[in-house]
């Protein structure tokens, strides 16, 4: 980056593929640290960097929260969070180095001092652990929050980036609730930090698989001559969860799925799955992709026909006696937040001219499954006649971004016998359930992305706006119905205006 | 699962795999490469099963156990195949060979029909390893060929003759063990100032192969006079010194656990740079299967650098408990 123009570090090369990548000198600064997020996944995970030794050494984490408690509770806080939440084998050395550099400054938003002290905490540390002045601060707070965080952070000189010191700001979901309100959370971050300077966590982004989309597109030759229009009927995207929003009220009610889901991760998917091949790999071109086929993305009409929504209703699932929506705590009893939302989107190119993206999400749905699914038109010929190939369906490719990820392709195969009957079989690459052991979490690579300043898996501000583009007639839409969301049995698969709005062109969801 | 076939042939083994596919549809198919250990017939096999197991978890490989047993003896192949539970996320195949088949080609001729089609070949010799790894009938199967001199009865002559013998797609896990090392290095002159590195001292055990390959590679990479002494306490490679105009950095372990970094107009800074398991080792060799050439240039830099004969202190680093 900065200073970097023409010199090379003689140590490096890039044929020497063994040699990781640490962040240089650093610290990470942590609002919200009491917060479930940060003890479930921000601390395990920079344990992690740590025991894989990516991060610098002298890398110091502050937390900053209301609760009193001494750098000593902190401490523990992050011990107990790593204890019951690491990756990898806990090793008391890398943890006393890594505990050295934790710091904790109580206090309020609104409340001055505190961010004096916090900026007291911040330049102790370049002198203390040699952080060097660059400082990364993960907004792990609700958004109403943050103007007075970003004002706070601008006030105290702790945005200020001088000569090779940097600050970057880390933002979290959601960016906004629509276009104009991500318009508005845009600016409120961007006065105080650059636009190179925030990075927005979609840690969909970090998945490996997420990422394996395009190694297998762009790597192969089996896949790319197929992967249009000519051969391709539709395209499903389901992100599904079995667990309901008990709990989450707060956050998640009057906000609904398609918010929740389909503006960030479903629609980042579908730009990965539909996106053109990149020049290179460069967060540039890659950004430039990605913003060129959302806008080429639009949604298909008429929306009353090709859009579903849904709220679970309570009963019994997977032998488990769940509560309604509107009967989980802290919800409003008429809410009419949804907890299923289905969209129907086209990519217009001519790489994908009438091709329908069919995008759902839900809670308490049948289980807790993230996938692609491509699904290819029968072949224009079949020289068997019709009882041979009854039960013979669509071939279909199958990207499993979570859980047991890898890939599945299901096509037909004749039944064993003497007669010529032809069923569908599934192939599937799973690089075993071993894979999701041994590879490291998305918020370990997301975190060394931000402190290593790498940009490719954020969205930038142009991707966050242009989704909201695409998504906010539907909400609009939505909101304009005098009915509120069809209701469905938790533990299925969702409402069946889900399955007209398929049925309608002839077509059925796929049962992941 | 264990399975045990005594007295038996590949053949035999081959089919005993398709049964316990059908059976129990035990096996995944979507192993990545074949992992080849040679070992005599000892304590060692475990371990290096074990290793190979953990390594599985990130390389869904197949594994087999090469164990040279009494060559004074009938010839008889006893083999294990382990599945499921037993073998990580692999699944291994133990062969011993005695008589006639603790051979170096009988040895190659019984894993030849057990690779797994068309995935590369990785060969690995955790103890003693041939003189010329390149040549021996196993290596020649296999396209990466791992060794490990410090595990050798005599570390120094084994890396001599890594050294004479090396051929691209051989790599010896004396390397590994440095990339923790390499990296802080790298990463400490990526920060400004990047002021010219203009010598460099490099101290460690007297056998100490590690070290020699450090200093060969800043050697070849920096390529300014760099000096390569005994150090006076301490296992291992013990501290790195890299003279810049401002003033060293210097990395050094005094206990063979904690690092610290030093580098002028900053604070001293600790880092855990524990000794490196085998395990760890094999797992990131695994990640490649191309040859390193930056290896071969690290040992061919060894030619190119200066013996110290004065031990070297290296200092203790204060906060680090033993």
């Amino acid at each position: 980056m900065t200073g970097a123009k023409a010199w090379t570090n003689p140590l490096r090369d890039p044929r020497d593929k063994r040699l990781p990548r640490i962040a240089g000198p650093c610290g990470l600064v942590i609002f919200g640290v009491t917060g479930d997020l940060s003890r479930k996944k921000l601390m395990p995970a920079i344990y992690d960097l740590a025991n894989r030794g990516l991060l610098p050494p002298g890398f110091a984490l502050t937390g900053f929260a209301r609760r009193n408690w001494a750098t000593e509770d902190f401490g523990q806080v992050v011990h107990d969070a790593v204890k019951a939440h690491a990756r990898t084998p806990f090793n008391q050395t890398v943890w006393d180095r890594l505990a050295e550099g934790f710091r904790f400054v109580q206090g309020s938003f609104d409340d001055d001092d505190s961010f004096d002290r916090l900026e007291l905490t911040v330049a102790d540390l370049d002198r203390v652990r040699g952080t060097g002045g660059n400082h990364a601060f993960y907004l792990s707070i609700p958004p109403g929050a943050f103007p007075v965080v970003c004002k706070q952070l601008a006030r105290s000189g702790l945005s200020a980036q001088d000569g090779h010191q940097w600050r970057r700001v880390v933002i979290e979901k959601p960016f906004g609730h629509d276009l104009s309100s991500a318009i508005e959370l845009n600016g409120i971050v961007n006065d105080v930090f650059p636009e190179d300077s925030v990075f927005r966590i979609d840690h969909y982004l970090g998945k490996e698989t997420v990422q394996n989309i395009l190694a297998l597109r762009f790597a192969n030759q089996l896949f790319e001559p197929i992967w249009n229009a000519h051969y391709v009927d539709h395209v499903q995207i389901t992100m599904a969860e079995d667990i309901g929003l008990g709990g989450r009220a707060g956050y998640y009610d009057g906000i609904g799925a398609a918010r929740d889901v389909i503006q960030n991760h479903l629609l980042q998917l579908l730009a990965f799955t539909a996106m053109e091949e990149p020049v290179s790999f460069s967060s540039t071109e890659l950004r430039n992709e990605k913003i060129k086929v959302l806008n080429a993305t639009q949604l298909v009409g008429p929306l009353s026909e090709t859009t579903a929504r849904g709220q679970y209703t309570g009963g019994w699932q997977g032998g488990e006696l769940v509560p309604a929506l509107n009967e989980e705590e802290g919800f409003n009893p008429r809410s009419r937040t949804e907890t299923f939302a289905a969209i129907t989107c086209e990519v217009n190119s001519r790489r994908w001219a009438g091709v329908p993206f069919y995008l759902r999400t839900g809670k308490r749905l049948g289980r807790r499954v993230t996938e692609i699914a491509v699904v290819f038109k029968r072949a224009p010929h079949l020289p068997f006649n019709a009882t041979m190939t009854e039960e013979l369906g669509q071939n279909a490719f199958v990207i499993r971004v979570q859980p047991d990820e890898g890939v599945t392709m299901r096509f037909g195969s004749k039944v064993p016998g003497n007669q010529m009957e032809v069923r569908d079989v599934t192939m599937d690459f799973g690089y075993g359930t071993a894979f999701t052991e041994a590879s490291p979490e998305a918020y370990e690579r997301l975190i060394l992305d931000v402190l290593l300043g790498e940009p490719s898996l954020f969205p930038v501000n142009a991707e966050v706006e242009r989704s909201w583009e695409i998504l906010d007639p539907v909400l609009e839409h939505w909101a304009a119905q005098a009915h509120g969301p069809d209701p469905y049995p938790a533990g299925s698969w969702g409402p069946d205006s889900a399955k007209a709005m398929l049925a309608r062109t002839g077509r059925t969801w796929r049962r992941p | 699962m264990i399975v045990d076939l005594p007295s038996s042939t590949v053949s035999d083994i081959n089919k005993a795999l398709v049964r316990l596919r059908s059976e129990g549809g035990v096996q995944a198919l979507g192993r990545v490469l074949t992992l080849v250990i040679v070992t005599g017939d000892g304590s060692a096999i475990e371990s290096a099963i074990a290793a190979g197991n953990s390594a599985s978890r990130e390389h869904p490989c197949r594994v087999i156990v090469l164990a040279r047993g009494q060559k004074k003896a009938a010839p008889r192949l006893d083999a294990q195949i382990r599945v499921g539970g037993d073998a990580g996320a692999s699944d291994v195949i133990v062969l011993r060979g005695y008589g006639k088949l603790a051979d170096d080609e009988a040895g190659a001729g019984m894993v030849m029909p057990l690779l797994l089609p068309d995935a590369p070949v990785v060969a690995w010799w955790p103890g003693e390893a041939p003189a010329e790894p390149s040549a021996d009938p196993v290596g020649l199967l296999a396209q990466r060929r791992i060794t490990d001199a410090l595990s050798a009865k005599n570390p120094t002559r084994a890396f001599e003759q890594r050294r004479a013998s090396y051929v691209a797609g051989d790599t010896d896990l004396t390397w590994t063990r440095l990339t923790p090392w390499r990296a802080l290095l790298a990463t400490a002159l990526d920060a400004p100032p990047h002021d010219p590195v203009t010598s460099a001292v490099v101290a460690g055990e007297s056998v100490s192969p590690s070290t020699d390959l450090m200093a060969g590679w800043l050697a070849e990479r920096l390529g300014v006079k760099v000096k390569r002494s005994p150090s006076k306490s301490g296992p291992g490679l013990g501290s790195v010194s890299l003279e810049r105009m401002g003033g060293p950095v210097e990395l050094v372990r005094p206990d063979g656990k904690v690092g610290r970094l030093r580098q002028p107009g900053q604070p001293d800074r600790l880092v855990a740079l524990a000794r490196r398991e085998v395990r760890d080792c094999l797992a990131e060799e695994l990640r490649r299967l191309d040859p390193d050439e930056i290896y071969g240039a690290a040992l061919e830099g060894i030619g190119k650098i200066s013996k110290g004969r004065t031990p070297i202190p290296i200092p203790v680093v204060n906060g680090a408990a033993s």
